[in-house]
């Protein structure tokens, strides 16, 4: 029996694996020791904990275990990533470059150092949602301190040229930050041939524990330093103080380990899925696929279906735990703003879902999943004027709509 | 976000979804909303010259489920009222009947607007002069 709602909001967090929550276990209960007491048992059993999560990561994204330095999460990790350098190169330079489609933690925090005299350009994307290299290289200036690019969109699973990228930075004298929240653990990175000098990243986007998440920090060619944003303990080699969540640290290392052993056969078991809803769905008229469907996130789709309108599509698909691009909770609507960087009229970026599927996705789920969806935008379509008129010929950007 | 039990119904069950024959002179038409407010709603009566009531009413919405369910509920009290009877609906007993939180308010304000606009289409196709519209 299938049970409902249907969890297909994998992009906002994952469930936790039980082999990650039976390797925490032990660290919440009788192994709770600070992993900075260096003075007795309890404290070298935490740390010896901590090791071995950043070995188990290091080994996930190719980097030495020294380069790990924990955070509360993604979010504190693009803030610590982006204040630190703008704090720690400020001799240098004061400009960052970043895109317009990058997560609020990444664009909050540009504008928060621009209070600060620091100038932040900020790229566009094309209707795939990638940047132009281009436009990138004629943004670097001798001041370009940063470039920092997440490597893929939460909302449209969109990969960028990372690669390219981090060349275009390096030639011109900057660093490259990317923020790796959707991207690892579900897709190869490796911070050495990818060129990445900085990335952020999360435990619960990959079956692992809310509360956790890391920054890689490299530490050679370029050794690359990051001020602290929290004055304590001088703990994470004096660029994060705090005392490590433990518990947290052993989940996120293995749910890497997992990620690292399983990933082949997630991105084909999933992209499968996904590309059978995807299909399922485009029978529909007038659906679209947002952003890039080559340079995309295995576990991922958006798609905008014409004529429909947001709100009533989400309630429509009451059964499906999904995001929509549309943030009506209130009578002002605000479509997603990463859609309108891709070209999407509000009414398009409103009337789309996201579905991320995730490794406890199965394919019953799907079929119910594209029966529901086509159940209800079919109904909606019927009870629409719009449709109507869209079926008649009717041009409705001709019609001189009364405002209200 | 919440909905009440009544939206939900109309949601799930609207009432009088269709449309009527525009051409015909007894069939009043209005079209309210835009598409990048996120409400379009279509309302039409038919009414019996004779005796001025509406025998039936039909609506097409794109929009939320109280946008949906306000005109769905519209249509089901036009019909049997004298046009009179239609002009004196106001939005807010469509909001207490719906259970409409504020933020909803206006999806009862665009059915009000729905109306008066649908009779003023029938009144200029009968040769009265046209309804003074508010727009909200």
């Amino acid at each position: 029996m299938l049970k409902l709602p249907i969890y297909l909001d994998n992009n906002a967090t994952t469930p936790l694996d039980p082999r990650v929550l039976e390797a925490m276990m032990p660290y919440l209960t009788e192994v709770f020791g600070n992993a900075a007491s260096r003075n007795h048992p309890f404290g070298w059993a935490a740390e010896e904990a901590v090791d071995y999560s950043r070995d188990q990561i290091a080994k996930l994204i190719g980097c030495d275990p020294k380069e790990i330095i924990f955070t509360s999460g993604a979010t504190e990790s693009d803030n610590l990533g982006i204040k630190g350098v703008f704090e720690m190169y400020s001799q240098k330079g004061n400009h960052v470059i970043t895109a317009t489609t990058e997560h609020k933690a990444v664009l909050d925090t540009c504008k928060h150092i621009e209070k600060l005299g620091g100038r932040v350009t900020y790229l566009p994307v094309n209707e795939e949602g990638l940047i132009s290299l281009e436009e990138l290289e004629a943004a670097m200036t001798p001041e370009t301190i940063l470039v920092t690019i997440m490597y893929g969109n939460n909302e449209t699973g969109t990969i960028q040229p990372i690669r390219e990228i981090a060349k275009i930075a390096h030639k011109h004298g900057a660093l490259f930050m990317t923020d790796g929240t959707q991207a690892v653990g579900k897709i190869p990175v490796d911070v050495i041939a990818d060129g990445i000098d900085i990335m952020a990243f999360t435990a619960h986007k990959m079956y692992g524990p809310k509360g956790v998440g890391a920054l890689y920090v490299r530490r050679k060619n370029p050794r690359v330093k990051v001020t602290a944003q929290m004055d304590g303990g001088g703990h994470e080699r004096g660029m994060r103080s705090g005392t490590l969540n433990v518990p947290g640290i052993v989940g996120l290392g293995k749910a890497c380990e997992l990620a690292m052993l399983e990933m082949e056969a997630d991105t084909a078991r999933l992209s499968a899925m996904r590309d059978r809803l995807e299909r399922e769905l485009l029978t529909l008229e007038e659906s679209y696929v947002n952003g890039s469907r080559e340079h995309r996130l295995p576990h991922v789709t958006n798609i905008s279906f014409k004529y429909v309108e947001g709100e009533g599509l989400m309630m429509g698909v009451k059964d499906l735990a999904v995001s929509s691009g549309s943030a009506c909770t209130s009578a002002s609507l605000e479509p997603s703003y990463v859609l309108k960087a891709l070209g999407l009229s509000d009414d398009l970026a409103h009337s789309s879902l996201r579905f991320g599927l995730s490794r406890f996705t199965t394919d019953e789920q799907i079929d119910y999943a594209i029966g529901h969806v086509k159940e209800a935008v079919t109904k909606l379509r019927e009870m629409s004027p719009l449709w109507e008129m869209f079926k008649e010929g009717v041009d409705l950007s001709k019609i001189e709509w009364a405002e209200h | 976000m919440a909905y009440s039990d009544k939206v939900i119904d109309h949601y799930s069950n609207p009432r009088n979804v269709g449309t009527l024959d525009k051409s015909k002179k007894n069939v009043g038409t209005g079209l309210v909303g835009a598409p990048e407010c996120g409400d379009v709603m279509r309302l039409q009566i038919e009414v019996d010259e004779a005796t001025n009531t509406i025998t039936d009413a039909k609506f097409k919405t794109f929009g939320c489920g109280s946008a949906i369910a306000s005109s769905s509920l519209a249509t089901e009290w036009l019909k049997g009222k004298t046009v009179d009877e239609a002009l004196a609906i106001d939005n807010m007993e469509i909001v207490e009947e719906l259970a409409l939180p504020p933020v909803k308010i206006h999806c009862s304000v665009l059915a009000e607007d729905a109306i008066k606009s649908a009779i003023s289409d029938y009144r200029v196709k009968n040769g009265m002069p046209a309804l003074e519209l508010s727009h909200h």
